[in-house]
């Protein structure tokens, strides 16, 4: 289990290294901070200061070896806009994308394994297609627009909740709300279709031939068999929830890791940007291990 | 015969399927006694599972509808009772088992589990189904019971696997057991065992037997009665010993007919040249050894059969012959080149040479290109035939040569039959006009009927083309009827060797006249016959 | 004898395959109207700009945020005006151009790359494959945003740059399921008896493993068009995608973001156009699913001869 961990580990390891050299090199591309960061009248040589005052001046590879050296001491440099360590600014901007992301991936498990279930009992009746139904048009629908569509008749049309913001439990709904509909209804259908060939599994007629009454014939039999491919998704899923909600953070002014790459990226905060990168690569790699382990715990035939 | 314990009249199912209604039995009519043996025999297709699963209740309705009939048990009829009162009924009063017990078995919990849980599912304490859990599973023969109950169904071989299901299955001492091809999945000499496990268990239980199956070597070894099923309908019946010497039915007749080992045995032509010789072939995969110093002759016109069972390295041998796998190390000579160490484009050569027919002709053949493309396909490869008229007549000749007809010629293949499909891929191997075939295992997936059949187009192929054959098969009678060299091999090794009569005749080898005493012959006295051999010697 | 019983009827020619297909979409009512809307908008998208363009863009300030349902300015204000009074039915139509163009240039350029790359990986040996996946994971976790970012602001804002940001963000879903497949499919018993009748790589990539893999390579690239159009109108709507005077539906929602308050059509209009074609878009590929699955399809035909 360890020696799999550290072998997964090293290469996560490369191949973020990788994403680092391409993301470092790529970005110094998009032009030079010093003309967005200094008012317009700044003379030439207030821009000169400060390149230096960054090291901006070097050539690019030193640039890119002094940031490596820093980085082993675990220095992720300076923040150009707010003037703070980029680490900081990144775990603060994380302490809120966290939890919108527990929050919303809960809900989408647990209303999808619910729903979807349901749905693979009922096969072609009225409540599957309905099912079916709210996942496709929320599989259509980009978020932008249902978090506009949302703010018009929540927010301001009947004002129930705050248009955007953080400081209410009320501020949360919208975002969570908007978060939710694309993953559930991607890992609603995944249940039902699991569940189905689950149910139709040899396994289901020995424990039919046995005489086992229908509750534990679904919950002890199927469920627990259906949900290893569901696992796969949800961790897709959740890996595109930690890499920030970018659209919805932005709308609804949530000051996630989302908005603040997105804002960083604009406004040319590469260190900001390298240490989201990192950060946001740890938390997957954190997730991804976590998934293996509920495999592991579902299946015995990974255990072994 | 004392009176019936379960009685089957007149039951009629049919199934509502995208295709339109299928009739899956038609006024079937079958009973059983307690401490007796039905075996319902009948092909793929016949409908032979159909009654049983609908006295178990098992049907999924839609899209089966029972048309017609009843089925007494207890003086009761099972289609009318409610699916509760049924399942009471499951597993205590009727059990079953069934072919494919990797399957059958749930994947995430333990067998101790899952057979305890016959016990627990009808109100039994989980103590009390413990013990007898413990007890059964000892019965059966597994090793380590205690342990064996913490293991999982994929950490045991397919033999224990079914060992295991019948533990389950007898948990609560059932009045009925219904076996559905319970040995079809298993190498001869673990069915023998299963099969003699489930006689010895009937002896001390006192339990009715329905078995279901295809093979009529099972029926010979352990039915009382039989019933023969085609298309949906119960074609004969009697006791198994009647059936089999005076089978009234044209089917029946049909049948028996084409089991295989009854024919004359091939003498061996020795004067015929040297066309393959391999020496000392190995091959590893990891820590098992697949071959292990294999070396053989075959001559042209020859038919060389390599026999043994699941994991002898039989298939290895093929592959490693047609280079699909490389031998780690060791020389085959074609024709006195060696194939193992020859460069591609000389290989390219013998590949025309050399044409393979497998196992199974739903996968062999490509889902995506017609009877005509499949056929053609060798000579785009090997640049031959470029007359595209030619091409057509040639293609339409091997059709003929192997029992299909010219219309056939721009169909696909799922639109044809398993043994047709068969005939498909061995034309397609005789297009580029081959000197040797390999056939791996190509007759062991179809029906009994057809592969009579196909074995018999082999035949006159050898006899007609003088093309050699190595013919790789777990099937002794078909090896009997088809061979005139036979290969033993077990665990990468080949054990025995020689002429084919030799080789039934007279075996030296144990594990031969194992292999040959496990095999089941098609008539019941035979049978009954080899068992007082057994069991005093 | 069943074995030599005669085979059922066959469809032969390509085109009564192709007429059996459509006979099958005709069957599937949702499926059938999907296809007709996706039609239809591919209509619009090709005539579109040839015959609107004028009237797309004819600025007139007193139909500034002219609301929808009122036939006063005449049909093309039947959805109201922008905040420029510009007709929004006309600029819909024109805008699904741009919208579809981009869409299609970057699942067509996706697919061919990534498929082309995961036949190679799936077939190759163990090292050049590692190498590739290796390079998908590293493109799979690239930030698309910066991506965007970098190609607007070192090639400058077009479409094509556009295709080209979304279509290095899609390779990877291209590349993995090609893999997958292939390394099934170069398994199957028709590759082997491919190979010991001595057919060469390409032979065998081509014509065996090709033609199995492709009907998964069309489904997902449906569903895939619709999810590009929303990661399109996504970047178009942070500002990092298709730049003015270009306009797509995505950008034209953005547009409207301002006036939500005031005219909520500017950005309700072109939203609903792109719910729709990806609702349309996603209905078809769950049919094609089924349709293009030999298998399967083969139940669908049955169930037409049996019947007529």
């Amino acid at each position: 289990m360890t020696k799999m961990i550290g072998q997964r580990a090293i290469a996560s390891l490369l191949s973020l290294l990788g994403l680092m050299v391409l993301v470092f090199f790529l970005s110094r591309l998009t032009g030079d901070p010093a003309v967005l960061f200094l008012p317009i009248d700044a003379t030439e040589q207030m821009k000169q200061e400060f390149r230096a005052l960054h090291g901006l001046d070097l050539p690019l590879i030193e640039q890119f070896g002094r940031y490596l050296l820093d980085l082993l001491q675990l220095d992720f440099g300076e923040s150009l806009r707010k003037a703070r360590p980029a680490i900081d600014v990144v775990l603060e901007a994380y302490a809120w994308t966290l939890p919108l992301a527990l929050i919303t991936m809960s809900l989408v498990v647990v209303f999808a394994i619910i729903l979807g279930s349901l749905a693979a009992f009922n096969v072609g009746g009225f409540f599957d297609r309905l099912i079916s139904v709210v996942s496709l048009v929320g599989a259509s629908a980009p978020d932008f627009w249902i978090a506009i569509v949302a703010i018009v008749v929540f927010a301001i049309g009947l004002g129930w909740v705050p248009t955007s913001g953080v400081g209410t439990p009320l501020h949360w709904v919208l975002p969570v709300a908007v978060l939710f509909i694309r993953p559930f209804g991607l890992v609603v259908q995944i249940v039902r279709g699991s569940m189905l060939s689950a149910l139709s599994a040899p396994y289901v007629k020995t424990a039919r031939a046995k005489g086992v009454k229908n509750l534990p014939l679904i919950f002890v039999h199927t469920l627990r068999n259906g949900m290893l491919p569901v696992i796969t998704v949800i961790g897709d899923q959740a890996a595109a929830m930690l890499n920030g909600a970018v659209i919805v953070e932005t709308i609804f002014g949530f000051p996630g890791i989302g908005k603040l790459m997105i804002d960083s990226i604009l406004q040319r905060d590469f260190n900001v940007v390298l240490a989201a990168i990192m950060v946001t690569a740890i938390a997957i790699f954190i997730m991804n291990i976590l998934i293996d382990l509920a495999y592991g715990l579902l299946d015995p035939r990974i255990r072994h | 015969m004392s009176e019936a314990l379960l009685t089957v009249k007149n039951l009629s199912v049919d199934f509502h399927t995208a295709g339109g209604t299928v009739h899956a039995v038609k006024n079937v009519n079958w009973s059983i006694a307690p401490g007796e043996t039905l075996a319902i025999l009948g092909e793929s297709g016949s409908g032979k599972s159909v009654s049983a699963n609908a006295v178990m209740n098992l049907l999924d309705r839609p899209p089966a509808e029972i048309v017609s009939g009843e089925i007494l048990f207890e003086g009761r009829d099972l289609l009318k009772i409610s699916d509760e009162d049924h399942r009471a009924l499951n597993g205590k009063k009727i059990a079953m088992i069934f072919q494919d017990p990797l399957g059958h078995l749930n994947p995430v919990y333990t067998v101790g589990w899952q057979i305890m849980e016959m016990m627990t599912a009808h109100g039994r304490p989980a103590s009390a189904a413990r013990a007898r859990a413990l007890e059964l599973i000892t019965r059966v023969g597994i090793p380590e019971p205690e342990k064996a109950m913490g293991k999982y169904p994929h950490q045991f071989s397919g033999g224990q696997r079914q060992r295991l299901m019948i533990a389950m299955a007898l948990m609560l001492k059932p009045d009925i057991l219904i076996a559905d091809e319970p040995t079809t999945a298993l190498d001869v000499t673990i069915q023998a065992e299963v099969l003699s496990l489930l006689k010895e268990l009937q002896r001390e239980t006192g339990m009715a037997l329905v078995l279901i199956t295809h093979d009529l070597g099972v029926v010979a070894e352990i039915a009382d009665r039989v019933v023969v099923m085609n298309s949906g309908e119960i074609v004969e019946a009697g006791t198994a010993r009647d059936v089999y010497h005076n089978p009234r039915h044209a089917y029946t007749q049909k049948l028996i007919a084409a089991a295989p080992g009854k024919g004359d045995i091939k003498l061996l032509d020795d004067a015929a040249p040297l066309l393959l010789e391999a020496k000392k072939l190995n091959k590893t995969y990891g820590e098992f050894a697949a071959l292990k110093d294999v070396s053989l002759t075959l001559a042209r016109g020859q038919s060389l059969a390599v026999v043994g069972e699941s994991g002898s390295g039989k298939s290895t041998l093929a592959r490693t012959l047609l280079r699909l796998e490389t031998a780690d190390s060791g020389e085959a000579f074609w024709k006195g080149r060696d194939l193992i160490s020859m460069n591609a484009r000389d290989l390219l050569g013998c590949r025309r040479e050399i044409q393979m027919v497998f196992q199974d002709p739903t996968q062999s053949l490509n889902p995506r290109m017609s009877v005509y493309q499949l056929i053609a396909e060798g000579w785009d490869i090997h640049k031959l035939m470029p007359n595209r008229s030619e091409r057509r007549a040639r293609v339409l000749e091997l059709l003929e040569q192997v029992g299909l007809s010219p219309e056939h010629a721009d169909r696909y293949a799922h639109q044809f039959s398993g043994g047709q499909r068969q005939r498909i891929a061995i034309a397609r191997a005789l297009a580029l006009e081959p000197e040797l075939i390999i056939c791996d295992e190509a007759v062991s997936a179809l029906d009994v009927s057809i592969q009579a059949q196909v074995i018999a187009l082999l035949d006159s192929l050898r006899q007609r083309l003088g093309i050699s054959f190595l013919f790789i098969a777990h099937d002794l009678g078909v090896v009997r009827d088809f061979a005139d060299t036979v290969i033993v091999m077990k665990s990468g090794e080949i054990v025995e060797r020689g002429p084919t009569r030799q080789i039934f005749e007279t075996p030296e080898h144990p594990y031969t006249q194992r292999l040959l005493a496990a095999n089941l012959d098609p008539d019941p006295d035979v049978q009954a016959q080899r068992r007082i051999i057994l069991s005093n010697g | 004898m069943a074995d030599l019983s005669l085979a059922k009827p066959a469809q032969t020619s390509a085109a009564s395959r192709g007429s059996s297909l459509l006979s099958m979409l005709w069957r599937d009512k949702l499926a059938f109207v999907s296809a007709l809307v996706l039609l239809l908008i591919i209509l619009c998208a090709l005539l579109g700009p040839t015959l609107l363009d004028d009237l797309a863009t004819r600025q007139n300030l007193r139909g500034r945020n002219f609301p929808p349902f009122s036939l006063d300015r005449g049909w093309a204000f039947i959805l109201g005006g922008d905040s420029l009074g510009r007709p929004m039915l006309a600029r819909l139509i024109v805008a699904a151009n741009s919208t579809i163009l981009i869409a299609a240039g970057t699942v067509l350029s996706a697919m061919i790359v990534g498929a082309g790359l995961g036949l190679v990986a799936g077939y190759m040996g163990k090292n050049i494959s590692q190498a590739i996946m290796r390079l998908a994971d590293v493109i799979m976790s690239f930030p698309s945003l910066l991506l965007a970012v970098v190609v607007l602001y070192v090639l400058g804002p077009s479409i094509p740059n556009m295709i080209l940001v979304l279509a290095i963000t899609r390779i990877p879903i291209y590349l993995r399921t090609t893999r997958a497949e292939v390394l099934e499919v170069r398994e199957r018993m028709f590759v082997q008896a491919a190979i010991v009748m001595g057919a060469g790589h390409w032979r065998i990539i081509l014509k065996h493993i090709l033609p199995v893999v492709a009907p998964t390579l069309v489904t997902i690239a449906t569903l895939d068009f619709a999810f590009v159009m929303l990661a399109e109108s996504s970047l178009s709507f942070l500002g990092i995608g298709v730049q003015p005077p270009d306009i797509t539906w995505g950008l034209m929602v953005s547009q409207g973001r301002p006036y939500l308050n005031t005219a909520w059509w500017l950005a309700f209009w072109p939203g609903l156009m792109i719910v729709i074609t990806a609702l349309a878009l996603n209905l078809l590929s769950n049919w094609m699913r089924v349709a293009l699955d030999p298998a399967q399809r083969w139940r669908l035909e049955a169930r037409k001869t049996k019947n007529v």
